[in-house]
């Protein structure tokens, strides 16, 4: 009973924060206390976390190196787009859509590799990723090809540019949350356990009676389902589709973010694409320097952060909430913890002097 | 103690990043310079042209300033970085548009950056010239989309005619990259002219961007004896084409367009005796380009390639507009814009109801230099539309 208690507890706090968060957003952006530039950044960034979570659940939970991610990303893309464009599918449809063609490829590739790790897996995934772009370039009456693809109609166009930009944002955030649950949510289940145990040793899971095969097809098909509905958002988002945007540095920049994180860190891959898409953007006031310092940033990360910038560890809200109720942080705990805290140190320099 | 610092700072990046776009900038107003906007890409894969354009505009609204500026004001150029990539083509130009305020932009350079905010920036009203982007359907996107470059049907067309009419060719080959639309575009309006006009594309051979050995395609090419072989593609890969096509012996005259800018800077004697199409000659005889070479040369220390002059003719464009619409709304900058019909660097500009320009192409003729292995460019003919 407590559990269940638990579980409603949590559902009902994260749906308030994410609500509350999510308005909090909308109102800046109406009242342009967020420009439209920021907002823009914002939905980017929103993709990004929705691309390099899908890549946390192979590389990061499964232990899977993918660099392919923007293949399947450009997938999802086209088929959200030619849906929309040639067969005028309502946006939601043709992103399932997308999703789905794209899990069809990541089946599709999932198998044949099964017995590829690290290092072969990746340049197979790297494979797949050119293969599909030049599939692309070469389809020219239905994508077309190398010019890129023109006129996929926005989200909304009611003429007003803030409202445009509100709905669009509304879009990438909505699902950006149903996708943080659905990977949290298997994560902290029994097939979450399953795959991670693949991570930590594959020998000893399938000791353990885990079906390796299962799970890393399982992890492998969910995660091109979720980068396609991302590539989905991405084609909408931007209106112009182009082969050369899905080359296979763009993989290399989702294998960034979640190292950056901390591979099998869900709230470390959401800060790391944040940073990572906003570092980009901000650093224009280097000018010709951005590149230099962008990459200092990353040296500078991985020197002390080898981990990345959360390990493996999770930022939890309801523990938080948790902790404060459980009165951890009443004004008379804060005092007894900050004088251990002191007499620590002060313990510490005494040695030091000793 | 160097942790907790890199800590602090990294915070700070952050609280930083979050706000850096916050607080939208007074918009442009009747007072305070008038803003432009550029995205070029100053850094990544085409660079060399990127950093030219943008000394071009700056030099061009460096002048104007000096000259008094327009309306009464000076005039304000925003060039963004970005790097030939589309996405960030367009976080760029939100900033420029919501921030920083421009009324019109000149970009972007590539046609695929280009392509990716012409649809915002017809919705926006915001007058966008791109200096070089020659894809046919850059400026489709509606009545605020100009271009201050011929497009690749033309290109194509033009050296066409001139393969058919001055070099008497009557059998021709075409080597392209079949994963670029520019390419591509090239290809196909060259073959159909060259064909309209009497002559036969005896071989088509096609590779992809990066490639490095083109071997296998010239050896089926000389095959069939062409008389001239196309090549349209950009200066880097041509270079290396072209050493390859001596090696195998192929005695056909090569023919280029305009991405060859910058082969005499970037191959040896291997290309001497080939054509290419240009925007502008350096060398021709006109005072507009002889003015424009000498004043760049000296700031920058270099020769301007044809994207300078293109961009900055599209600044001139686009600052004449706005003197003549004695505004600055968009409506009659566009219509002024329209009414456009003046020598600028690289020739004579007006603008047909598509948006793009009706001006003459140089055929340029590469020579052998000074140097050994140091080809030069000589003024070969003009081809009028």
């Amino acid at each position: 009973m407590i559990n269940l208690k638990n579980r409603a507890f949590n559902i009902l706090t994260l749906t308030l924060v994410s609500t509350v968060i999510f308005v909090i957003l909308l109102i800046l952006q109406y009242f342009k206390v967020i420009s439209e530039y920021t907002g823009l950044l914002l939905t980017l960034a929103g993709i990004y976390v929705i691309v390099s979570l899908s890549l946390n659940l192979i590389t990061g939970f499964t232990g899977q190196l993918s660099l392919g991610h923007a293949g399947f990303m450009c997938v999802g893309a086209y088929t959200t787009a030619i849906a929309i464009i040639k067969y005028g599918m309502p946006i939601p449809i043709a992103l399932i859509l997308g999703g789905i063609m794209t899990a069809l490829f990541g089946l599709a590739i999932g198998i044949p590799t099964l017995r590829l790790r690290g290092d072969y897996l990746a340049i197979t995934t790297l494979g797949f990723g050119e293969i599909i772009r030049v599939i692309i370039v070469n389809l020219d009456s239905l994508t077309g090809g190398a010019a890129g693809l023109k006129g996929i109609p926005t989200f909304s166009n009611t003429g007003d540019f803030i409202i445009d930009a509100i709905i669009r944002f509304s879009w990438v955030y909505i699902i950006m949350i149903l996708v943080i649950a659905v990977i949290h949510n298997l994560i902290n289940s029994s097939q979450g356990r399953a795959i991670i145990s693949i991570r930590e040793d594959d020998i000893a899971s399938t000791s353990m009676g885990v079906n390796v095969a299962y799970y890393k097809v399982y992890a492998f098909t969910l995660s091109a389902f979720i980068a396609g509905v991302g590539g989905g958002l991405y084609a909408i988002f931007f209106g112009y589709l182009n082969p050369a945007m899905f080359g296979w540095l763009n993989s290399v920049n989702f294998v960034v973010i979640v190292v950056l994180g901390g591979m099998g860190s869900i709230t470390g891959t959401i800060i790391a694409a944040v940073v990572f898409t906003y570092l980009q953007e901000w650093l224009r006031v280097f000018a010709d320097f951005r590149l230099v310092i962008f990459g200092l940033a990353l040296i500078i990360l991985m020197i002390f952060w080898p981990k990345g910038l959360m390990g493996n560890k999770e930022l939890s809200i309801t523990g938080f909430i948790r902790q404060l109720r459980s009165g951890e942080f009443s004004p008379r705990q804060i005092k007894t913890k900050w004088n251990e805290f002191r007499q620590k140190k002060g313990r510490k320099k005494d040695g030091r002097a000793d | 103690m160097l942790k907790k610092v890199l800590s602090v700072a990294l915070v700070l990046t952050l609280v930083i990043t979050t706000f850096a776009g916050c607080g939208s900038k007074a918009p442009a107003g009747e007072t305070g310079p008038i803003k432009i906007g550029s995205i070029m890409p100053i850094s990544g894969p085409v660079s060399a042209y990127g950093t030219q354009s943008r000394d071009a505009i700056i030099m061009a609204v460096d002048e104007i300033n000096a000259a008094g500026g327009i309306l009464g004001r000076q005039v304000e150029a925003i060039v963004e970085d970005d790097e030939a990539n589309p996405e960030k083509t367009k976080s760029a130009f939100t900033k420029l548009v919501t921030d920083d305020g421009v009324i019109g932009i000149v970009g972007a350079l590539t046609s695929k950056c280009s392509l990716a905010i012409t649809a915002d920036a017809q919705a926006r009203k915001i007058i966008m010239i791109s200096p070089s982007s020659t894809n046919d359907t850059v400026t489709d996107a509606g009545d605020y989309i100009f271009r201050s470059c011929y497009n690749d049907s033309f290109q194509g067309q033009v050296v066409a005619s001139f393969a058919y009419k001055d070099l008497k060719a009557i059998k021709a080959a075409i080597l392209f990259d079949n994963t670029n639309d520019y390419s591509k575009g090239l290809t196909q309006t060259f073959k159909a002219k060259f064909e309209e006009l009497g002559g036969t594309v005896v071989s088509e051979e096609s590779y992809a961007t990066g490639d490095m050995d083109f071997n296998a395609q010239l050896t089926k090419i000389k095959g069939t004896a062409p008389d001239v072989l196309f090549i349209p593609d950009y200066y880097n890969t041509v270079s290396l084409i072209a050493k390859q096509v001596k090696s195998q012996g192929l005695t056909s005259t090569m023919l280029g367009a305009d991405g060859w800018d910058e082969i005499a800077n970037n191959a040896g004697d291997e290309v001497v005796g080939s054509y290419y199409s240009n925007h502008y000659s350096p060398d021709a005889n006109d005072p507009e380009v002889k003015a424009f070479v000498a004043k760049y040369t000296e700031l920058f220390g270099v020769a301007p390639n044809a994207l300078a002059a293109l961009a900055y003719d599209a600044t001139y464009i686009l600052t004449d507009a706005i003197a003549k619409a004695g505004s600055t709304d968009p409506e009659a900058i566009k219509t002024a814009m329209m009414e456009t019909n003046k020598k600028f660097v690289t020739g004579q500009i007006s603008f047909d109801a598509k948006r793009n320009p009706i001006k003459s192409a140089v055929m340029v003729e590469l020579v052998k230099g000074t140097e050994p292995n140091k080809p030069a460019v000589k003024y070969a003919a003009t081809v009028n539309p």
